[in-house]
């Protein structure tokens, strides 16, 4: 009902009748969207989802010594200190990157790349957010977070009429420790623990462990590496819904802790926060192994556009 | 919430040199931000152009997310960045202005471990991502130094704080490096992890 509010008021000579009973779908504000949108940005940057910060609390239980105890208490301190002051958490406040379900039927696909860019520029002076933007030949940095091809934008066409809009501020010291393997696939799924583990161990304590670690099998190159950053959208703690997947999920995440990394590569008994796969089949000759850490922080948050309930912003 | 005292700058060579792994520590008194870029700014200086004494502060591997508020500097977030770039340019620097506090994330090499024993000196870890926290133990933007020519991120930014912290020793002048030892401790454990696969 707010929505059909917003368009009267929006669009002061539509009559109440042709409001309400137009045949055609129902067009998105695109500043409401836009404001949905730097909102759920703000949320992102400034404090983590509930899930995470509940697997801190739990890491930090778990910890017996002074070292790991002074990372993780340092971390809880942070997120009070952002959740207080609307504080980003982090001064590398990533690479604006969002992951977009739209429905067949959603009708306002056509301003969404523009709410998108207008709301990270928003979002850049308002919040305020670092400037992450260079171009890579000149080194000059457009000072708005926005440029070829950024904000990142990831597309899928989904069944019916709504859009969610998954966002995720990716920092730069955890994408630095990506890594793609183009496995033999003789190897098997041995060969993918190997993989994983050899670069849980390398990254040590560069991408501000303890992490969560994103997994991509299969596809091609490109689809292995997107899978894996998109895997990382999933809460911590909620494992894949396939059986055989949440299975080689749990058993990473247990042998990762083994290693002895711990909060930031100080040593101790949590490495990562959880394991998170995604897959796709693969060529007969290739398997992609994709390993795509995000930093503890986690950064995410999601604007769901539906008819019935407008603009929000969820977790 | 504090563990560890709080020490003051300019900074006391004696109190640091007895400092070791596993000490953690609170700051008050001044920081400098000294990235890549800012370190190979200050080697190429004569000395009489080095704006201020490097020897007498903490210095932290950050490039500061900062604006101006009415005319005045105000930090948003300030946490540590990868301190192992800094590993070609830090054992000069600490020889030769004298650093003896350097704080950043992800610890550094070999090179840098032999200045800081040499030179008296410790590196700390700074909760990597703790941003929030260091802005708001910061109270005010003593100075900035050459902020033009490096930009924002690279500049030497002079933060007044209080209490900022807490910083965890894990490379010493005894030449202790945690990084070293869990390095050397995580790729056993690795290779165990590995065989019962």
């Amino acid at each position: 009902m707010i929505l059909y509010l917003r368009l009267i008021s929006h669009h002061p000579s539509k009559d109440f009748y042709s409001t309400f009973f137009s045949p055609k779908p129902i067009e998105m504000n695109q500043v409401e969207i836009e404001d949905a949108l730097v909102g759920a940005i703000r949320e992102a940057v400034t404090s983590v989802t509930k899930e995470t910060e509940e697997a801190l609390r739990e890491a930090k239980r778990s910890e017996g010594e002074e070292g790991p105890q002074v990372q993780l208490d340092a971390i809880l301190e942070n997120i009070e200190v952002g959740k207080d002051e609307k504080r980003p958490i982090c001064q590398d406040t990533g690479t604006q990157t969002f992951f977009i379900e739209v429905g067949e039927e959603f009708s306002s696909l056509g301003v969404l790349k523009e709410a998108i860019d207008n709301a990270v520029k928003k979002a850049t002076k308002e919040i305020p957010l670092r400037p992450n933007a260079i171009d890579p030949l000149s080194d000059v940095n457009s000072d708005d977070n926005t440029g070829r091809f950024v904000p990142a934008l990831h597309w899928n066409v989904v069944e019916g009429d709504e859009a969610t809009i998954h966002v995720m501020p990716k920092g730069g010291g955890s994408e630095n420790m990506s890594k793609l393997e183009m496995m033999t696939p003789g190897r098997g799924l041995k060969g993918v623990k190997e993989i994983v583990l050899d670069q849980i161990a390398d990254m040590e304590g560069k991408p501000c462990p303890p992490t969560v670690v994103g997994v991509g099998l299969g596809g091609g190159a490109d689809l292995a590496l997107e899978l894996a950053k998109k895997a990382l959208m999933r809460p911590v703690g909620k494992n894949h819904p396939e059986e055989r997947v949440a299975e080689l999920e749990k058993e990473l995440k247990e042998k990762a802790n083994e290693l002895g990394v711990g909060p930031m590569g100080v040593g101790g008994k949590t490495t990562v926060l959880d394991v998170k796969i995604e897959y796709a089949h693969r060529h007969p000759a290739s398997f992609p192994v994709a390993v795509l850490p995000q930093c503890w922080a986690n950064r995410q948050s999601r604007v769901k556009i539906s008819s019935d309930r407008g603009v929000e912003v969820i977790r | 919430m504090k563990k560890g005292k709080v020490i003051e700058t300019p900074i006391d060579p004696e109190e640091i040199a007895e400092m070791r792994v596993g000490d953690s520590f609170y700051i008050t008194g001044t920081i400098f931000t000294a990235r890549d870029a800012a370190h190979e700014k200050l080697l190429e200086l004569e000395d009489e152009k080095v704006p201020f004494d490097p020897s007498e502060y903490a210095m932290f591997h950050c490039g500061p997310a900062i604006h101006k508020e009415e005319g005045v500097w105000k930090v948003v977030s300030a946490g540590p960045t990868t301190s192992i770039r800094m590993e070609i340019f830090e054992d000069e620097f600490i020889e030769r202005f004298g650093t003896k506090v350097i704080i950043g994330k992800g610890g550094m090499g070999e090179r840098t471990l032999k200045a800081l024993e040499k030179h008296g000196g410790v590196y700390c870890q700074y909760t990597g991502g703790a941003g929030a926290l260091m802005a708001n133990a910061i109270k005010e933007v003593e100075d900035v130094h050459f902020l033009e020519e490096l930009g924002i991120p690279e500049a030497f930014w002079m933060f007044r704080v209080k209490e900022a912290g807490p910083f965890l020793v894990t490379m010493d002048s005894a030449g202790n490096s945690t990084h070293a030892d869990v390095a050397a401790e995580v790729d056993k454990n690795l290779k165990k992890v590995k065989s019962d696969l």
